[in-house]
């Protein structure tokens, strides 16, 4: 059985053994890790499909596609990161099926001067979350990410909402450090951007 | 921006910190910015998605499980 040591007195992750296990044939050993990150998957899928359906297959077709390249793992990142690499690739794949073949990719319009600099001036006071109801709020938080070019809403996603490290989300999406900084710099810009559309004509400001 | 950024991530030193709390004290500009931009990502933070229901993620398991088997 392969053993797995630790270099100097760093902690070994629990899920090194689980994989261990898992790709020598322990089922079981699998799906605690399926267990253990689906959730996280289906949110993951969720804000990046904005589907829960797509979400849905996601989950599937992201943890076979795992178990399928498992021995590709190299243990040299986090299986979760790992695993979140494969999820980001499968929902991406959902959504060029949405679009009939037409290729998404996180690259896609990421060049665009929208959100470089931030024009609009306006706050928000006194409370957004007053003005509108939950639904509602929630509406046009949906809409708002939805319009936001996917190499810029997968970078937030895995950073801002899921809590990943600059590291960790450049790991993830195979991009360098600058350039998920840059780019979760002008998706938090261009989404603080459109939601000011809402959040100022709602005070009575209008559209500048 | 860049550091505006930096700012909301925690990732400047003290001496920093300090520089940019100055120039947001006197500059509307940046201090609208950066409140708005910290409420946006809050907002995204705190959304919640449509949750996995349990009977569909026991579906998804034994599907997975079950392609696993065959594989």
């Amino acid at each position: 059985m392969e053993t797995i040591q630790s270099p100097g007195t760093e902690e070994v992750h629990p899920d090194v053994a689980l994989v261990a296990r898992a790709r020598e044939g322990d089922l079981q050993a699998f799906e605690t890790l399926v267990r253990q990150y689906d959730r996280q998957v289906f949110r993951i899928a969720q804000h990046i499909t904005q589907n829960k359906e797509d979400a849905e297959d996601v989950v599937q077709d992201a943890f076979l596609k795992a178990y399928e390249k498992l021995h590709q793992f190299q243990g040299n990142s986090k299986f979760y990161t790992w695993l979140v690499r494969i999820a980001v690739n499968e929902s991406l794949m959902r959504l060029r099926k949405r679009r009939t073949g037409k290729m998404v990719s996180i690259d896609e319009d990421v060049e665009t001067e929208e959100g470089s600099m931030p024009r609009d001036l306006a706050d928000w006071g006194p409370d957004p979350e007053q003005m509108y109801g939950q639904s509602e709020l929630a509406e046009i938080l949906r809409k708002t990410i939805q319009g936001l070019p996917p190499g810029f809403r997968v970078v937030f996603t895995l950073r801002d909402v899921e809590g990943l490290s600059t590291d960790e989300t450049a790991e993830a999406l195979g991009l360098s450090v600058p350039a998920v900084k840059s780019r979760l710099l002008r998706a938090r810009l261009q989404l603080r951007e459109r939601l000011s559309r809402y959040f100022r004509k709602k005070n009575g400001d209008g559209v500048k | 921006m860049a550091l505006l950024d930096d700012l909301l991530d925690d990732e400047v030193s003290a001496a920093l910190r300090r520089d940019l709390d100055e120039h947001l004290n006197g500059c509307e500009h940046c201090f609208i910015t950066m409140n708005t931009t910290r409420q946006t990502i809050e907002f995204y933070a705190n959304r919640e998605l449509y949750p996995l229901p349990e009977p569909i993620r026991e579906r998804l398991h034994s599907a997975i499980m079950d392609k696993c088997r065959k594989c």
